[in-house]
């Protein structure tokens, strides 16, 4: 089947050549890229451009506002993600309640804040976090709580991100959790239910076990995506208050496309692979661990 | 617990979710037609007073959102339509046809998904500059042309077409290129249409890429565009609302048109990873 073989590298070659041009070959070359003094002299005239070795690791970890960014990614990844997941299961677990109604409608409203543009809705998302005008402190108002300055105080401006994140992006999960949810038989529960399990324990013994996998699975996709955060602080918060939601994307452009140290901003990207990988690769072997697997 | 009043708690929980989902979005809307001004009163108000077309007028008179939402529109069209034809020729190479180093390059494939994106960035402009791609729709494009995502999602639909079904056109003497154009792509229909609205949503929705990539201002797309504004008129409150409108409206609508085979797509995707 000679023809066959041919045809199959003609209709695989183009996205391969699309995916090594344009992502392999440059992950490679920011690789070495990290390893130089790339920067704006470098950007005008190349030979002024110097291998540098590990350097511009070892400068980044003696920059505190590096360490300020990555503390600041990993607040937002250890409360955001979990947030957001419970979110997403909850609102899974309801929908897939044997008495929850207009079950396609709801589905469809709660899954709306997924497909818009996060630019877009952090935009909305800052008018009603205004300290004044925003109808978030005047809903807490009529309740007898004070105004916070959500995104003007460095306490609350970082949790306010967390609150806008949860809102946009637990629908995507919880449509995962929910086809998890139907595919389980129902007969199971039956059972349960005649053994004289309540609702809690039909949850904890049953769902929860069953579903391990999947909110594994889920929380791994999640926090590699929430350690990527940028545009919800460049455009609610632009890093600020006090640098308290600079995270390290916002570091790496701000390095590399509003200084053009470009060597520098490369090891930031690196490093944040780095970070993701090992962060990921913990999770998974946590899910692998038989002593977490049901019997 | 008493039946009837399990039925109340997760529907009104549920009412509830839907209400904060929605919430935002249709006061989005609400203040877009609010003369300037207006929401910055107390108590805000949730439905206009006075409706005034007068933000939109603005930001396609004296903004220039018109062009924005051309470039979007233009940028977020030509990378559909490239990342579906590459990915689906691609996704039915792996999935039906033997070729050597097949499976090796699909194993690097799988790998290579734990990269972010952004590791390639750096060098990624660093190689467009040269290329004279900095500042243009191609620019903008060269990323979403393909990807690993697409390829598996096709793949994975691909395996199910009855290997019968290509011998029999073959014994026929259909030639390949025959049998993928009349008689796989249209089997692979609705992965497509799944395909094309995810990579149409993403490649409107995306902001870093585009931020980095498309500096000349007449060249912008709506988010970029929306977040360089939102930073200048930090008090034009209503103006910025109307921005979001254009922004979000058009991918909202296709979502609620498509619905079935995004849904589809998330969990062919999102389940089997």
């Amino acid at each position: 089947m000679r023809r066959v073989v041919v045809i199959g590298w003609a209709l695989a070659a183009p996205a391969l050549v699309v995916i090594l041009v344009f992502f392999a070959v440059p992950v490679v070359m920011g690789l070495s890229l990290s390893l130089t003094d790339f920067d704006l002299y470098a950007l005008a005239d190349l030979s002024t451009l110097r291998f540098v070795g590990l350097d511009n690791y070892a400068r980044l970890l003696q920059t505190p506002l590096f360490w300020q960014a990555l503390g600041n990614t990993l607040y937002f990844v250890a409360i955001g993600v979990p947030v957001s997941i419970g979110l997403s299961l909850g609102a899974a677990l309801l929908l897939n309640a044997r008495v929850a109604k207009w079950q396609p409608f709801f589905r469809t409203a709660l899954f709306a804040p997924v497909v818009t543009t996060v630019v877009a809705v952090a935009v909305i998302w800052r008018y009603l976090l205004h300290t004044r005008y925003g109808l978030i402190n005047q809903t807490l108002g009529s309740i007898g709580i004070d105004p916070i300055d959500w995104l003007g105080d460095p306490h609350w401006s970082m949790p306010s991100i967390i609150l806008f994140a949860a809102w946009k992006n637990f629908g995507y999960n919880m449509i995962i959790l929910l086809a998890a949810l139907q595919a389980v038989p129902r007969e199971i529960y039956e059972s349960a239910r005649v053994d004289g399990a309540g609702p809690m324990r039909q949850f904890t013994d049953l769902t929860f076990p069953l579903l391990t996998p999947t909110l594994v699975m889920v929380g791994i996709m999640t926090l590699a995506g929430y350690f990527q955060l940028f545009a919800e602080p460049y455009v609610m918060t632009q890093g600020g208050p006090l640098r308290s939601t600079v995270s390290v994307l916002y570091f790496m452009y701000e390095e590399g496309f509003r200084w053009w140290n470009l060597g520098y901003a490369s090891a930031v990207a690196f490093m944040l692979f780095f970070i993701i990988f090992v962060v990921s690769a913990g999770l998974l072997r946590f899910d692998r661990d038989p002593a977490g697997s049901p019997a | 617990m008493n039946p009837r009043l399990t039925v109340w708690i997760v529907n009104g929980l549920l009412v509830g979710l839907a209400t904060l989902s929605l919430f935002p979005l249709l006061w989005m809307v609400s203040v877009s037609f609010m003369p300037a001004g207006a929401s910055s009163t107390i108590p805000t108000p949730v439905l206009p007073a006075t409706v005034t077309l007068g933000n939109y007028r603005q930001l396609f008179g004296n903004v220039g959102m018109g062009r924005y939402l051309l470039n979007s529109l233009a940028i977020a069209v030509l990378a559909t339509i490239i990342s579906v034809s590459f990915n689906v020729m691609a996704g039915y190479a792996f999935a039906k046809l033997r070729f050597r180093g097949r499976d090796a390059i699909f194993k690097v494939l799988l790998g290579a998904l734990v990269i972010p994106g952004q590791v390639a960035m750096l060098p990624l402009f660093l190689m467009l500059k040269p290329l004279g791609l900095i500042n243009s729709y191609g620019g903008a494009i060269v990323p979403a042309m393909a990807s690993i995502f697409g390829i598996f999602l096709v793949r994975q639909f691909a395996r199910s077409i009855p290997d019968d079904l290509l011998e029999a056109a073959r014994i026929d003497g259909a030639s390949e290129f025959r049998i993928f154009l009349t008689i796989i792509v249209p089997l692979l229909g609705p992965v497509l249409a799944t395909l094309a609205i995810f990579s149409f949503l993403g490649s409107w929705n995306d902001f870093m890429w585009p931020l980095i990539v498309l500096t000349d201002d007449a060249l912008h797309t709506l988010p970029v565009a929306l977040a360089g504004l939102s930073r200048e008129h930090v008090q034009d409150n209503e103006l910025m609302m109307a921005g979001s409108v254009v922004t979000v409206l058009p991918v909202l609508v296709l979502f609620l048109a498509l619905q079935r085979q995004y849904m589809a797509g998330l969990m062919a995707g999102g389940v089997k990873g």
